[in-house]
């Protein structure tokens, strides 16, 4: 099996229930009114959004006629949309520092703690640092992470002012020469003007010790988010200068098809999904992959065609 | 595209007279205009489209008020049967055991912990004994969170032995009857609904806890797949209510209508904010506005309506001071009623209302009424005391109904008559009470 098969697993219930119907209807060589709306359905199911939907109908309509079967056309053009050109953060002058931002509640701390295993295990020396000093134990959780990777901490406890916590993290690795400083910063919420003040100043600090950091600013969204998911890559896209997404608990029945409507509307790429709570389970994003496990139609090649 | 289509809307409502009864026809816009906005806010597809045929078959033949184009009449119907739907008045907790056991459940990053802490901190302010139970083993860190947040409401915390979720529940239990405590709360480890192990842990729980409340903590931002969550964590668990999270961001919340279509159950709090008290309980009328968004629309049909209800109730007032309450009011009365809801309700909170009047029968067969009213003639309708056998029996027939219909609205319209005349006599005592109602 490949990389997804965990998310694959995930995803089978609702796969089956709701786009065995798609499959059904693909066989069809015509793609009759009734048809096409059938198919907008399901993909606004995925949280794709009505406006994306009905794009990738028209788009249907007009392509479709090119190719030997309908879902071809479905799948390159969702592909299309996805597909972005982006590269995983390489570091060329340590320390590289990753930022990771979003809402409350979407899996930021968990996520840093898989991409730690994932760039420790490439050789390099990460630093944690706990800016989320707001909610209560956060700096706690970070640690275990930091102790089970054999990363450094840089913590000043619950409480503390965030950038400063930062500029600690990233000057300790700059002296120590350590590779990767990641920092973990506080669940807000894009409306709350004040936070989202803080995360700049997190930024503007990290700056002082090295101008081009942030390398790398990473938005985490849950893949159960409905449209709010767009409002919330605008918005933290105008406060911080976001490089990409992780959409994460993909191996729920959630489609996670906001991202659709994140990587056409704001051109963001997606980096990495999360597909379970163990320490392995982040992968790089492919669209391709994404796009064959949400129409379940690696299936459809086996045993259909 | 929201806003285009608001725009759309007003000019649509511009250009259409409000005369006639709702047909399929003349809501098209509105109904789907209705439709995408409830999909912009989440609500779920199917919930959507279950909801609008509901609404849309409720609707049709409606008449049209006066004043109100059929699309804007629509919407207000549709307003109306969302605060029918999310539940009219907030329903509080029920707990009658002693101590008192309240579960959290819900997928990972919903909120449970901070909910159980504000919870905790709700009753303690009650005066009430409370006791937290640290039962996710799982996550690291999440017993320390629930520790320090019961520190900071000085709310004391459970953790037994820190591993077993079943034995530190009924360890809990024993410690919280030993020391008496009113309210014991149950963090659990957040889970995926498909996790069949996990859910089946929750299920142990249950069974040995028998809670008073299994509280399911939704976040508000969830799209989509709320409705396979939420009846997940239903069947397994028979949920008696929801929570629902970070309602202080800008998610329309659509979450609410959805989760309440496919469970039958409450919503009980929302959450407003990351602090401990950033908790309140559910006002279903107070989120439809912005379930539904098209604000606009909803203070415009609101500035409509105010005003046909305030220019009637003044006329009534003036007809009664006048003693000229006619069949024809009588009706209009009925149908504002019917709107405020039940007369006996409204009798019963004014003190020294006469009792005995009996207007339910009138209520309930208003379509009747109508009809009986309307087969009469204006003269008769201005003095109903000219009605005879043979005009009764003209009007039965005219109406479709019998002449016990026709005595009877005749009747009913004789008690109101009598009633006002005795609430007017004690205008002193009444009068602030009737401010604003229609008579
Ligand atoms: N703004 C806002 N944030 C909230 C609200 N409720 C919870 N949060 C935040 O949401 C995040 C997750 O909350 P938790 O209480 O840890 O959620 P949980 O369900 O216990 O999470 P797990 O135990 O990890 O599954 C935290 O950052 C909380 O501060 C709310 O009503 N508004
Ligand atoms: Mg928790």
């Amino acid at each position: 099996m490949g990389i997804f098969s965990k998310m694959k697993l995930g995803l089978k219930k609702t796969r089956e229930s709701i786009f065995k119907q798609v499959r059904k209807l693909l066989k069809f060589k015509k793609l009759d009114e009734e048809t096409l709306e059938e198919i907008e359905e399901l993909l606004i199911t995925s949280d794709m959004g009505v406006e994306t939907a009905s794009d990738v109908i028209e788009q249907l309509k007009e392509k479709s006629g090119d190719y030997d079967s309908p879902i071809e056309a479905l799948k390159d053009i969702l592909n299309d949309l996805l597909k972005m050109n982006h590269t995983e953060p390489i570091v060329e002058n340590p320390p590289l520092v990753i930022s990771v931002v979003g809402v409350n509640g979407t899996g930021k701390t968990t996520t840093i703690g898989k991409l730690s295993k994932l760039f420790v295990e490439q050789g390099n020396r990460v630093v944690l640092a706990a800016c989320d000093t707001f909610r209560a134990a956060a700096v706690e959780q970070l640690r275990l992470w930091s102790e089970r990777m054999g990363a450094d901490f840089i913590s000043q406890g619950q409480g503390a002012d965030p950038a400063a916590v930062a500029f600690d993290a990233v000057s300790h690795a700059k002296s120590k020469s350590k590779d990767i400083v990641i920092i973990d910063t506080a669940g807000r919420l894009h409306t709350k003007h004040n936070l989202m003040e803080e995360l700049k100043k997190i930024h503007r600090v990290v700056k002082k010790v090295i101008p081009e950091a942030p390398h790398e600013v990473l938005l985490v969204i849950d893949a159960t988010t409905g449209q709010n998911g767009l409002v919330q890559a605008k918005k933290f896209m105008d406060a911080v200068e976001i490089t990409g997404i992780v959409l994460t608990k993909l191996d729920g029945t959630a489609k996670g098809g906001i991202v659709f409507a994140i990587v056409k509307e704001l051109g963001i790429p997606v980096k990495y999904i999360g597909v379970g709570e163990a320490i392995d389970d982040l992968k790089p994003f492919d669209a391709a992959e994404f796009v064959e496990a949400l129409l379940g139609t690696e299936e459809l090649e086996e045993n259909e065609v | 595209m929201f806003e285009n289509l608001q725009e759309k809307l007003t000019r649509a409502f511009k250009s259409i007279s409000g005369k006639g009864r709702i047909s399929e026809k003349n809501i098209k816009d509105a109904v789907r205009q209705v439709k995408l906005s409830l999909l912009e806010a989440d609500v779920n597809f199917k919930v959507v489209k279950e909801f609008i045929k509901d609404v849309q078959e409720k609707a049709l033949g409606e008449d049209v008020l006066s004043s109100f184009t059929p699309d804007q009449q629509f919407i207000k119907i549709v307003r109306d049967e969302l605060i029918r739907v999310l539940g009219e008045k907030s329903v509080p907790l029920s707990l009658s055991s002693k101590p008192a056991k309240i579960m959290m459940v819900g997928l990972q990053g919903s909120g449970k912990t901070t909910t159980s802490a504000k919870l905790a901190a709700r009753f303690k302010k009650e005066g009430k004994k409370v006791l937290l139970v640290a039962a996710d083993v799982y996550r690291p860190a999440a017993i320390d969170q629930l520790i320090q947040l019961g520190k900071q409401i000085d709310v004391p915390v459970f953790v037994g032995d820190r591993q077993h979720p079943l034995k530190i529940v009924t360890k809990a239990m024993e410690e919280a009857i030993k020391n008496i405590v009113d309210v014991v709360i149950f963090d659990t480890a957040g889970r995926l609904h498909i996790d069949e192990k996990m859910m089946d842990e929750l299920k142990k729980i249950a069974g040995q806890l028998d809670p008073d409340e299994i509280l399911m903590v939704v976040d508000a931002m969830t799209g989509q797949d709320a409705v396979n969550s939420a009846k997940s964590f239903n069947e397994a668990l028979e949920l008696t209510g929801f929570v629902v999270t970070k309602l202080d961001g800008d998610a329309r919340g659509g979450v609410i209508l959805s989760i309440r279509h496919v469970t039958g159950k409450p919503v009980k709090f929302i959450g407003i904010s990351e602090k401990i008290d950033g908790l309140e309980p559910f006002y279903p009328d107070r989120v439809v506005g912005r379930i539904l968004g098209m604000g606009d629309v909803l203070s415009l049909i609101d500035k409509i309506q105010q005003n046909i209800d305030m220019e009637k109730a003044k006329k009534l007032e003036e007809k009664f001071a006048k003693n000229k309450f006619d069949l024809e009011d009588f009706l209009e009365q009925l149908r504002q009623i019917k709107k405020m809801g039940s007369i006996g309700d409204l009798m019963e909170m004014i003190p020294g209302a006469p009792k005995e009047v009996d207007l339910s029968s009138g209520e309930k067969n208003l379509k009747r009424t109508e009809a009986i009213i309307s087969s009469m003639t204006k003269e008769e309708r201005k003095n109903p005391k000219m009605i005879n056998y043979s005009r009764k029996l003209r009007i039965a027939k005219g109406s479709g109904t019998n002449l016990t219909e026709v005595n009877r609205v005749l009747k009913s319209y004789d008690q109101m008559k009598s009633m006002m005349k005795a609430l007017n006599s004690k205008k002193s005592k009444f009068s602030k009470l009737f401010k604003g109602l229609p008579f």
